[in-house]
């Protein structure tokens, strides 16, 4: 069962072909990683998926719905949470705050409380819930944006980077909390971390100058010959 | 105590300190609070947009002037009695809002204050262009046969000034819940990052379309009661003057709290008052002080009083 599919996805900025012809096919309840060199168009990919950008061309299917039309914040209704790659928390407003503005796009405001507890305790930020969202290091505020996805509770959670910036021990947490969550959602993820991506990744995609390099296992991708050389540009 | 109560208790009271001192003031003063009340309501309307969606609207003075005008028009053309005046006030407010929010919303940042800018022009040169109806610069008066609403006189004024504090009980009280509401606090969100509040799902624009409507209705509000409870209509109030008045009693008395337009108008007015009974260089005084503030206060009165006390001010 497939809950995300394109088909010749394309965006161009300017003559600068930076998605090309994408197929992409995301069965439910999968962990995809999404990796490639730095510019090979991971961020435009996610973007068009969730809306943030228009495609130049082809389609985004969801849970066997055209949204190539929709705009984003009715794609996001849909049950796609994204997290920002360059970390986008409301600054001035508090830990909880912001948490609850995640949830209550899709809980009443009786439930909301407890939907903002669980996805902090989740990511080991309850106990800083008054603070103001800028106040947090680098770090807390990843913490924050995955808990905001979380409180949405989505079908399909985008993140991108989410790693980046954190210690190894909450990376080691990251990874427990993302194979927990894909008990019920599916989750593509954008990562640099190899750890990460061996070790979370049911399916690994390659992405390279904007087109698909390489599908499959990350044993596999790790053993392939031309994401080798794409990443290190031999050959 | 809870913050909801406290902010409860504070601002009750301050309604409750606001209906007694009509009781205590020199007449002078009593007719000055009255007109603060009512140009104090202009100010929190203001303030929804800009305050707390963080939409800068340089072109207010036309939702005032499309009150105000809205209720004089239909009592100098058409007779109508108070109540159906204000009405009809409010209603040419909400569509003329409805209709620049919605052509307006395209743009943001700078190009919305100029479009909002021109908007208001607009209005202002319709209002001189249709002088033969709208009595152009000169305006008309109100007579006080027709300000008597439900049998009150509302030229007198111990009556003008309970309808003021009427009117400024109610449009804080909205103005209130307004923010302390899902609705309001999704509207802090897109003040504070617009692009996150869309990839949480939210809709932005029509979001901010009814941020636009709640803040023109409110000033036409406040413009049509300030023509009926003054006697006069006059399209000096569709100037930009009356656009960048409301920006200043905002930005003074602290933007994004619902205290500081009351804070700032009442500060501004008797700044100027003040300053012109010493000398007649009085805009320099109020300049003076306009730039101290600017600089010791940039969050204005009320920001400034939540920013180092009361955290739980909204």
């Amino acid at each position: 069962m497939t809950i995300l599919s394109t088909r010749g996805l394309s965006k161009s900025f300017a003559g600068l072909k930076a998605v090309q012809g994408v197929d992409l096919n995301l069965p439910k309840g999968q962990i995809r990683a999404l990796i490639g060199p730095n510019g090979a168009g991971k961020t435009t990919l996610v973007g068009l998926l969730c809306g943030r950008i228009a495609p130049t061309a082809g389609t985004v299917m969801f849970d066997g719905q055209d949204i190539s039309n929709l705009p984003a914040h009715k794609r996001i209704n849909l049950g796609i949470a994204y997290t920002f790659q360059v970390t986008s928390v409301f600054a001035n407003l508090s830990v909880d705050e912001n948490v609850a503005l995640a949830a209550r796009r899709r809980f009443s405001d009786a439930k909301v409380a407890g939907v903002v507890r669980d996805a902090l305790e989740k990511v080991g930020l309850f106990d800083r819930a008054d603070q103001n969202a800028g106040d947090l290091s680098y770090g807390h505020q990843r913490l924050l944006e995955i808990a905001m996805g979380l409180a949405q509770q989505p079908r399909l959670l985008i993140l991108d980077e989410p790693t980046q910036g954190l210690a190894e021990a909450e990376v080691t947490d990251f990874k427990a909390l993302v194979r927990d969550l894909a008990k019920t959602a599916t989750v593509l993820l954008i990562e640099h971390n190899m750890s990460v991506v061996m070790e979370l990744a049911d399916q690994v995609t390659v992405l390279n100058f904007g087109q698909i390099l390489a599908e499959g296992t990350p044993a596999e991708i790790h053993a392939n010959q031309l994401v080798q050389a794409a990443y290190l540009g031999t050959g | 105590m809870s913050d909801l109560r406290k902010t409860a208790l504070l601002h009750f009271g301050i309604l409750a300190l606001l209906f007694g001192l009509q009781f205590i003031l020199p007449a002078y003063h009593h007719g000055n609070l009255a007109r603060i009340m009512v140009l104090a309501s202009y100010a929190i309307g203001f303030n929804i947009l800009f305050g707390y969606t963080g939409l800068l609207s340089l072109g207010h003075a036309l939702f005032f002037a499309a009150g105000m005008y809205g209720m004089g028009m239909s009592v100098h053309l058409f007779e109508f009695s108070p109540a159906p005046a204000l009405i009809s006030g409010l209603v040419v407010g909400v569509i003329v809002s409805a209709a620049v929010g919605f052509l307006a919303l395209r743009t943001a940042g700078v190009a919305f204050m100029i479009v909002t800018l021109m908007f208001a022009q607009a209005g202002y040169l319709t209002i001189l262009y249709f002088g033969a109806f709208t009595r152009g610069d000169e305006g008309f008066v109100i007579q006080q046969s027709e300000r008597i609403l439900w049998g009150i006189d509302l030229s007198d004024a111990t009556n003008r000034y309970f309808a003021a504090w009427v009117l400024f009980s109610v449009c804080l009280i909205f103005t209130l819940k307004l923010v302390q509401a899902p609705f309001g606090k999704t509207l802090i969100a897109i003040r504070e990052n617009e692009e996150r509040a869309r990839m949480l799902g939210y809709d932005v624009f029509s979001r901010k379309l009814v941020a636009v409507i709640l803040s023109g209705s409110m000033s036409a509000l406040a413009g049509a009661s300030y023509g009926l409870l003054f006697g006069y209509v006059g399209a000096s109030f569709a100037t930009v003057q009356y656009s960048i008045f409301p920006l200043l009693w905002v930005l003074l008395g602290g933007a994004g709290t619902v205290l500081g337009p009351l804070v700032g108008t009442l500060f501004m007015f008797y700044l100027i008052d003040l300053s012109s009974g010493v000398t007649s260089a009085y805009m320099l005084i109020a300049g003076v002080v306009l730039v101290l503030l600017t600089l010791y206060a940039p969050q204005g009165l009320a920001g400034e009083l939540r920013a180092r006390v009361w955290r739980w001010l909204p």
